[in-house]
């Protein structure tokens, strides 16, 4: 009864990307024969330690850090976790205030919670209408007390870059570390840690064709961080555990290959995105484009059509075999509509109309061009439907 | 996560449409909330009883809702107004081969739905009949 696809046109690369042949390739060795636990002294061991350090010092090179300011994690998730309450668990006697944004990723904003839990007092900074933080707002809310700033650098759901530079800047020469979640943001723009002032950055491998369940945080030399995994003192200290070996390793390779792949990535995922923001409303009446129309990473964009429910959208791709999705509450557990979408001032009913487009590197020209085709369709029949006038 | 019964449903759901002069119309849930369900009846006599002979719908929401709705309208074409004002979410949710639990609220917004084209059709029959409202 369903109708066979022969691919699926995938465009949800800022939930997870497909596995690039060459991180693959690069793995293979470390799931086989290169079984060696780094920290080992023989032979077996060292091979394992030495593609572990490779991989440390492909990562390193991609955002302007040294390879020991670099520490793998098990993914996004716990590199996030860790700079926030890590800085929050060493720093605690100097204070307790920690600012954050209200659009960060739920392994951020979560984190918060558990901390408010724990005595930290929390600001959750409000976002304009395409979801940028408020620098105003940042500076009144500084106290004595602060000891960190976490600012995600680019939103998952809507694309849109902070001002984190200007951040930097404004907490320079204050004893407080600032810390980015720059997750979406590899592979897309270029990343400098340097060039962006930051004390803290967190890297997920899986949104750069590298495996899931690997991560890494870059910690400026001197930031104050406890571990949340004590043990065997492996990553020097920060993060116990033998190291996942072949998905450092991949994560290593996915680095490289987003670095040197960047400007060809990049110029495609503009040239994808700039068609669907053009077509999208010359083809469908009535269309909401959600985020910064400029500060924005290309890979993503984000639209909602009124009247029409998001899931259900994402269901009738998905019957096209169309991969995408959607900040609708119906997909979510809380059956509330996206918290980003939300903070942007965003209707509930606009913003459960919404659907995430995210590109990445395996995607093509005939991609865009049949969602181009389908979509009209789908919006049709669901405003059709609809009973919202 | 859905049922194929479900997935067929919302592929190609039934009755879908408005109604040309309905005889009852019941509208539930709230665009705020993700969902909104309209139900058109259109009641005749058989058999000396009141039966539902058309049924349409209107729907926003998930694929939940939607196959809710349509499924909920092939159950209830041709039934008495007893037997439909006793249909509940368990029944739709059931003949749909269940959804998952956090959408088990969009079955119950199809039955609700029903209800109220129901109490609609009724209200509007005592009124015009001027007879007495069914207790
Ligand atoms: C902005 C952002 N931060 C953090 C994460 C979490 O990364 P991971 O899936 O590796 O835990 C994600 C991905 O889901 C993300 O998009």
């Amino acid at each position: 009864m369903h109708t066979i696809q022969s691919r699926v046109i995938y465009l949800d690369n800022a939930s997870t990307t497909p596995l690039d042949p060459r991180v693959r390739e690069a793995m293979l060795p470390y799931l086989t024969e290169r079984y060696g636990n780094p920290s080992s002294i023989h032979k077996v061991g060292r091979e394992a330690r030495e593609a572990v350090e490779d991989a440390r010092r492909k990562v390193a090179d991609t955002i302007g850090a040294s390879p020991e300011e670099i520490y793998f994690t098990g993914s996004g998730s716990e590199g996030n976790n860790l700079a926030i309450k890590g800085i929050a668990w060493a720093n605690r006697s100097r204070g307790k205030h920690i600012i954050t944004t209200k659009i960060e990723h739920k392994c951020v904003l979560n984190t918060c919670h558990y901390l408010e839990k724990h005595g930290f007092d929390i600001t959750y900074l409000d976002v304009d209408e395409y979801g940028v933080v408020d620098l105003e707002q940042l500076k009144s809310s500084l106290r004595d007390d602060t000891i960190l700033v976490s600012v995600m650098y680019a939103n998952n759901e809507v694309g849109t870059l902070q001002p984190i530079k200007e951040i930097s800047q404004i907490l320079k020469k204050r004893d407080i570390y600032l810390h980015t979640d720059a997750v979406q943001v590899l592979g897309k723009l270029p990343l400098d840690v340097e060039k962006l002032g930051v004390d803290v950055l967190t890297l997920s491998a899986h949104k750069i064709y590298g495996p899931k369940g690997v991560g890494a945080v870059y910690v400026r030399k001197g930031t104050r961080m406890d571990p949340l995994i004590h043990g065997g003192g492996q990553e020097r200290g920060l993060r116990s555990g033998t190291e996942n070996v072949p998905g450092i390793v991949g994560f290593g390779t996915a680095a490289e290959l987003a670095k040197n792949l960047l400007l060809e990535d990049k110029a495609k995922f503009e040239r994808f995105s700039e068609k669907l923001i053009n077509e999208i409303p010359e083809r469908i009446e009535n269309v909401k484009f959600n985020g910064h129309p400029k500060k924005r990473v290309p890979n993503i964009v984000n639209f909602s059509f009124p009247r029409v429910e998001g899931e259900s959208i994402v269901m009738y791709l998905d019957l096209e075999g169309i991969a995408a999705s959607t900040g609708s509450a119906c997909t979510s557990k809380s059956l509330e509509p996206s918290h980003v979408l939300t903070a942007m001032g965003i209707s509930p009913e606009v913003a459960h109309g919404s659907l995430r487009i995210s590109f990445g590197r395996f995607n093509d020209e005939y991609d865009v061009d049949k969602l181009l085709e389908v979509l009209p369709g789908i919006i049709e029949k669901l405003r059709k439907m609809s009973p919202l006038g | 996560m859905y049922s194929e019964k479900v997935m067929e449903h919302f592929r190609n759901p039934k009755n879908v449409g408005e109604m040309k002069d309905p005889d009852g119309v019941g509208e539930v849930g709230n665009p705020v909330c993700g969902d909104v369900m309209k139900v058109y009846i259109k009641v005749s006599k058989k058999g000396g009883k009141e039966i539902i002979s058309n049924i349409k719908f209107k729907t926003f929401g998930c694929v939940a809702a939607i196959a809710s709705s349509s499924m909920l309208t092939e159950i209830v074409k041709g039934k008495t107004l007893e037997e439909a004002e006793r249909i509940t979410r368990k029944d739709v949710s059931e003949a749909l081969g269940g959804l998952p639990p956090v959408k088990e609220h969009c079955s119950n917004l199809a039955a609700d739905a029903l209800k109220k084209a129901i109490l609609d059709y009724l209200s509007k029959r005592g009124k015009n009949e001027g007879g007495p409202e069914r207790s």
